[in-house]
């Protein structure tokens, strides 16, 4: 139970950090933003890299960044640091350990095991270790099951992949969002609108795995054109990444139409007519700026559901990506690749976030004042 | 024109009730849930249907008149299969949505009701739990489980519930703040109400709107969810989800047995379908500024 004592203290020590002045939470954020970058300059360009860029950064930060900025960084690295937390006590919680086989280990042997691997029998002392080691070492640690390979071993070579599936998978989900959203915005209740809606109906209403199969058993199997599953070549992404794509794209396609139809009500879209714009200038000047703004918010959420998304569809079709380790990790109890992948998804998804936030206010002047 | 005339005109629940009764879409969909649960939960009471009993001489049959929907690999009806899955299927989609809807109001509500630094706090620790990948804590909730309740419902319930009344949290929480100066809402407090009385008899009933679309559009969501999970082999036993997830399982390039994964299918996306034809309709009869 203390376990879950620490947990609502680091809670609660987040949730402070809401009521701390402008200047602690400025330099709070600057200093955060130091550490992020050390951790994770170390582990490609070793310890001094890291640490010059690290000051660098942190110092610039402090001198040049908004407050809003700085204010998010001083909540993020607690926030990944509570994650960790939150991760390795639920993974205790579980039944099992990455020990645990057929044939009963002497407790002896087990002893050693964890000695070796650093995975004492108490989640706070992993805790400890996986903290020590991360912000000493900047290791991320070894694997418990693939032996003799270290957590960024394994997932340095599946980056790549997930990135390449997901910024294509978010790439066709806007543009096929937006193009049938603003199609059927522009006119709604005409045939154009009622055929994009049904399209995005079946979108949202099919789990992806369905959708994918659908997809493989059509292009692969009936038609030949593309690789059933696996990676390699170009030709392997096409598939899961249309599947990844089609539930977001059915979302942003909804935004797109309620957003491009209040907007086409509004009195500047009549002045632009009366002016004698032609409606194609119309839309695509004047109106898409101000309808986009929904689908821009949704980016944040849409990205975190491609990551999830990405458990599923990696398995489906047998592609070597960071969703993968996450689910095999899970099962394995593989403690340290579990961590290692969140982590890389928390902080991939929080920095997308402030980047969609950065984005809204650069579009909408509203938001600007605000902040 | 009379004060009777004034005193006749119908609340915004009847009008809205109205709208909705016009949207045939909508209308559609609600008659077509009504025919599915019916259907899951009557259905294989009345016909003595069983799911489970396994017949080995009648392996995978395609569809016909005793079997209309075909057998499985373990020679299952699987008529019987999909009307029980549904059950879980539907169960699982409730009740996950009653337990995000209520964690959710009640969350949103308190920090929207006082502002300031109380919401601020508040709404940190959303955006935390907002930053991680929702299916990410699922599955490590479900690991939990994974030996003690193996394939029961109620683990799903949590760990889906647990993380889909974030946004439930956001909605109610932006809608309160902007009530919370209202004239009503001084009215109340000038006559004595306490603040749990002022929020929950006087500023949640003008949320309801939005609470009731985003629940209706939740179910779905959770469903979708559920199916995820058994795809991943952490997710209930018998469910359209693994109905679903076993059909996808079976398909190859010689002999595929369609059945396996057409007809769970249809159900799934035909509940789906009439969630989201409801959810949307409602939007329209609750909003009408929106409307198409």
């Amino acid at each position: 139970m203390i376990e879950a004592l620490c947990v609502l203290l680091a809670l609660l020590a987040i949730a402070s950090l809401a009521f701390l002045p402008v200047p602690v939470t400025r330099a709070l954020g600057a200093l955060f933003l130091a550490a992020l970058i050390f951790v994770f300059v170390r582990v490609g360009y070793g310890a001094a890299v890291g640490a010059a860029a690290a000051i660098v950064a942190g110092g610039l930060a402090y001198l040049r960044a908004p407050p809003a900025i700085l204010r998010r960084f001083a909540f993020m690295v607690p926030s990944l640091v509570l994650l960790i937390g939150v991760t390795t006590w639920l993974m205790y919680l579980a039944p099992g350990n990455p020990f645990a086989q057929e044939k009963s280990i002497a407790p002896q042997v087990e002893m050693a095991l964890r000695a070796q691997y650093g995975v004492p029998e108490s989640p706070l002392a992993f805790f400890q270790v996986y903290m020590e080691r991360l912000l000493t070492e900047g290791s991320l640690g070894p694997s418990l099951k693939v032996k003799g390979r270290s957590v960024l071993d394994l997932l340095l070579p599946a980056l790549p992949v997930s990135l390449a599936l997901g910024s294509l998978a978010l790439l066709i989900s806007v543009v096929l969002g937006l193009v049938l959203g603003v199609r059927a915005g522009v006119r709604p209740n005409s045939f154009a609108d009622h055929s994009s809606m049904a399209l995005a109906l079946v979108g949202i209403s099919l789990p992806n795995f369905v959708i994918g199969a659908g997809l493989m058993i059509l292009f692969s199997l009936e038609l030949g054109l593309l690789p059933v599953a696996g990676w390699g070549g170009y030709r392997h992404v096409f598939l899961p990444a249309l599947t990844l794509a089609l539930p977001h794209a059915a979302t942003i396609a909804r935004l797109a139409r309620s957003g491009t139809i209040e907007v086409m009500q509004q009195d500047w879209i009549r002045t632009a007519r009366a002016k004698g714009l032609p409606e194609r200038q119309v839309v695509y000047r004047h109106a898409l700026k101000v309808a986009v703004l929904p689908v821009v918010s949704y980016l944040g959420p849409a990205t975190a559901g491609i990551l999830t998304g990405s458990f599923v569809v990696e398995t489906l079709f047998g592609i070597p990506g960071m969703g993968q380790w996450f689910v095999k990790g899970a099962i394995n109890r593989d403690y340290s690749v579990v961590l290692g992948t969140a982590l890389f998804y928390c902080t991939f998804i929080t920095l997308f976030n402030l980047l969609v936030d950065l984005a809204m206010a650069w579009l909408d002047p509203r938001i600007r004042e605000a902040a | 024109m009379s004060a009777g005339a004034y005193a006749e005109s119908p609340g915004p629940w009847v009008q809205a009730g109205r709208r909705l009764r016009r949207n045939a879409a909508a209308m559609a969909g609600a008659a077509l849930l009504a025919a599915i649960g019916l259907a899951c939960f009557v259905l294989p009471w009345w016909l003595g249907l069983d799911p489970t009993s396994t017949e080995p001489s009648q392996r995978l049959l395609p569809p016909s008149l005793v079997h209309p929907f075909g057998t499985d690999t373990l020679g299952r009806d699987l008529v019987a299969r999909v009307l029980i899955g549904g059950r879980t299927s539907l169960l699982v989609g409730l009740a996950a949505t009653a337990a995000s809807v209520s964690i959710g109001v009640l969350y949103g509500g308190i920090a929207g009701f006082y502002g300031g630094r109380v919401d601020e706090a508040m709404m940190r620790i959303v955006d935390f739990l907002y930053g991680i990948p929702y299916m990410f804590l699922v599955i490590l909730v479900m690991l939990m489980f994974a030996e003690t309740a193996r394939g029961e419902a109620l683990p799903v319930f949590l760990a889906l519930g647990l993380v889909q009344w974030l946004t439930m949290a956001r909605i109610v929480r932006g809608q309160v703040l902007g009530l919370r100066d209202q004239d009503f809402v001084l009215a109340a407090r000038v006559v004595g109400a306490r603040d749990l009385r002022i929020l929950l008899r006087h500023v949640l009933p003008n949320v309801m709107g939005p609470i009731v679309v985003y629940a209706t559009l939740t179910v779905p969501t959770v469903i979708i969810l559920e199916s995820f999970l058994s795809f991943l082999g952490l997710g209930v036993e018998l469910s359209w989800g693994q109905l679903v997830s076993d059909g996808v399982a079976v398909v190859n390039p010689i002999a595929s047995p369609w059945w396996l994964l057409a007809c769970p299918a249809a159900f799934l996306a035909a509940t789906l379908f009439a969630l989201n034809f409801l959810g949307d309709g409602l939007r329209d009869a609750l909003d009408p500024k929106t409307g198409g």
